[in-house]
């Protein structure tokens, strides 16, 4: 039971030392921190397939893109699209290419499914890429940020840091909570039972590709989330934000943080941020300005924990707790 | 397309598919027998390329280079294997996802400490830089000929080693039951070494041939990884037949679709869309049959 309270007291204050970061840090400080929250939802989203599901995308990041070149697309030229209704289409559209997607892939498994989630997403890279939709390679500006007008009534501002700040908070703390309730409920433990057996879960009478359908549309929609929330913080998409290197990426954190449990991803996101933030302002190491190279720590770092950590560092905090 | 342009064409299609190939089948070697999915395996493709001009601006000739190439390949191979590898084997698949995206990271940036972050040329031989000849107007170079030859020496020299020396036969049995082979008396942690070693000269060979066409240049290596994934997907994970029948597949979609113009309407389909076809081959292929051409269905 004192287990189970500390850790509610240390989740009261995070919370608490998140909310009240705006008022005791620095501009950079708090934009950084925007950057984690974003990309720890992300991270989140695809942890529900990875460590819930069972089932490895590498090709997330297509759901993070799709959404960032909604909000692209739905901003006029230095105007703002609408925050109320930007933020449902991207997610919606995320969730729509998630269920075409989705049916695809997942009549594939194991190694198959990583390869098939990267070729559909490779190829709408490449769609984006060379030919002159939206951009081309260049992609496209996002000039003025969201506007959160509703009815004449604007609880908050996205161009002010700290309001983008809040709300990105608010929204990663809303996707933390439906990802802890969704775990707890009949649908989480049914997308859990068809990562550990899934001809088990069959003979039960669970219509298994359902579920995973679902999963794999949720997640899109949350990645979706994410990706219009990178988009509106740095004003600019582009073929990248599809691309193999950020679903990479974005699984790495997962991995590292530990696939499967509640703040895994979240752990991993900070830590691979920060992680990357402190090396890149290594000092010289003789002739080598390891700030420059910051990847070759960061690559030992990551041998170092797939070596020890095998379960990522999340498990490592709650050591001597049996798996769940 | 008249004939002599589509059949230089096809010949750089073969040419591509073959050098894919080398590399790919290295990769679904080391799945099929050591049950590693290596990341990092395009790094090694990087290396070799990067061997090749370094020695050959030592050698000042790309004939010592690729031998010496081969062996310091070799030895980067088997010590790899004994530092870092040989741990992953007690690890799931995911783990060593990480730990060899964690080597790409290394091996990347070494590579930029060591040789920079210029693009790079290196010279052809001289005996190989003629060109043959095929109407008035077109050639085609002898040197591209000569990558395909050295590959397919090489792939029938794997061929026969794997399928009709004593070595090949431990190999596969290893492949098939591990514990059985040991029992056997047979040092399977050698044998594995080797595989391992075998699959990193291969790719490195692979970079070293193909510098003085493709150049040498950053990320280069990451480029052909994904590639080769596509390859070894199509024919089916651990399939030396099915790579070598993806490569080529993927070598003649790769090659035509950027020179054939196709248009639908005013829209061009080909070449715009060339980047993607390989993927939406790879698509293709997964729907009609998703464990590959040539997989084992698990």
């Amino acid at each position: 039971m004192s287990r189970s309270r500390s850790l509610a007291m240390a989740t009261v204050i995070v919370v608490i030392a998140l909310a009240l970061l705006p008022l005791v840090a620095e501009k950079f400080t708090v934009q950084f921190a925007t950057r984690i929250l974003i990309m720890a939802i992300f991270a989140m989203s695809l942890n529900l397939l990875v460590g819930h599901a069972g089932l490895v995308s590498l090709g997330h990041a297509a759901f993070f893109g799709i959404a960032g070149y909604c909000l692209a697309l739905s901003s006029p030229q230095y105007q703002s699209a609408n925050f109320w209704a930007s933020l449902p289409l991207a997610m919606m559209a995320a969730g729509a290419l998630a269920l075409v997607i989705g049916v695809l892939v997942l009549r594939t498994g194991g190694i198959y499914f990583i390869m098939a989630t990267l070729a559909f997403a490779q190829m709408l890279h490449f769609l984006l890429h060379d030919t002159g939709i939206a951009g081309g390679s260049d992609g496209m500006y996002i000039y003025v940020r969201p506007d959160a007008g509703l009815f004449g009534w604007r609880p908050f501002d996205l161009e002010k840091f700290g309001d983008f700040y809040f709300v990105v908070l608010a929204l990663f703390l809303i996707v933390f909570g439906f990802i802890g309730v969704l775990r707890a409920s009949l649908f989480g433990r049914v997308i859990a039972g068809i990562r550990v057996n899934e001809q088990r879960m069959r003979s039960l009478g669970f219509a298994t590709f359902r579920y995973k359908l679902a999963c794999f549309v949720l997640a899109g929609m949350l990645a979706g989330l994410a990706g219009y929330l990178a988009a509106a913080q740095f004003g600019v998409v582009n073929p990248d934000m599809l691309g193999w290197h950020l679903s990479g990426a974005v699984l790495m954190m997962v991995i590292l943080g530990g696939m499967g449990t509640l703040a895994g991803p979240v752990i991993g996101a900070a830590a691979m941020l920060l992680l990357e933030l402190g090396l890149q302002s290594l000092p010289m190491a003789g002739d080598v300005n390891l700030g420059k190279h910051w990847q070759l720590p960061m690559g030992i770092a990551i041998v170092l924990v797939a070596l020890h950590l095998p379960k990522g560092i999340a498990r490592l905090l709650r050591r001597g707790r049996a798996d769940d | 397309m008249d004939f002599a342009t589509f059949l230089i064409q096809l010949l750089n299609a073969v040419q591509y598919g073959l050098l894919l190939f080398l590399i790919a089948g290295g990769l679904t070697l080391i799945f099929g027998i050591m049950g590693i999915i290596n990341l990092a395996h395009g790094s090694f493709y990087m290396v070799g390329a990067y061997l090749a001009w370094s020695l050959s601006m030592h050698f000042g000739s790309l004939w010592l280079a690729i031998p010496a190439g081969i062996v310091l390949s070799v030895i980067l191979g088997l010590l790899l294997e004994w530092l870092l590898i040989r741990r992953l084997y007690r690890l799931g698949h995911l783990q060593q996802v990480l730990l060899t995206y964690g080597l790409i990271l290394i091996v990347e940036e070494l590579r930029s400490i060591v040789w920079g972050d210029e693009v790079h040329g290196v010279p052809m031989p001289e005996l190989l830089s003629a060109s043959i000849p095929l109407t008035d107007t077109l050639s085609y170079p002898v040197y591209r000929l000569w990558i395909s030859a050295v590959c397919v020496v090489f792939s029938l020299l794997l061929y026969f080693l794997i399928q009709r020396t004593r070595l090949g036969m431990m190999i596969r049995a290893g492949a098939t039951n591990r514990e059985m082979v040991q029992s056997l008396g047979i040092d399977i942690d050698l044998l594995y070494r080797f595989v391992f070693a075998l699959g990193v000269a291969l790719a490195a060979l692979a970079g070293m041939i193909a510098a003085p066409v493709s150049s040498v240049f950053p990320g280069m290596g990451n480029q052909v990884l994904i590639v080769c994934f596509v390859v070894v997907v199509i024919g089916g994970i651990g399939s030396v037949k099915g790579a070598l029948v993806g490569a080529l597949l993927i070598g003649l979609v790769d090659t035509f679709g950027k020179v054939v113009e196709l248009k639908i309407g005013d829209f061009r389909l080909l070449p715009e869309l060339a980047g993607m076809s390989v993927y939406l081959l790879m698509a293709v292929v997964l729907l009609w049959r998703p464990a590959g051409l040539f997989g084992k269905r698990s």
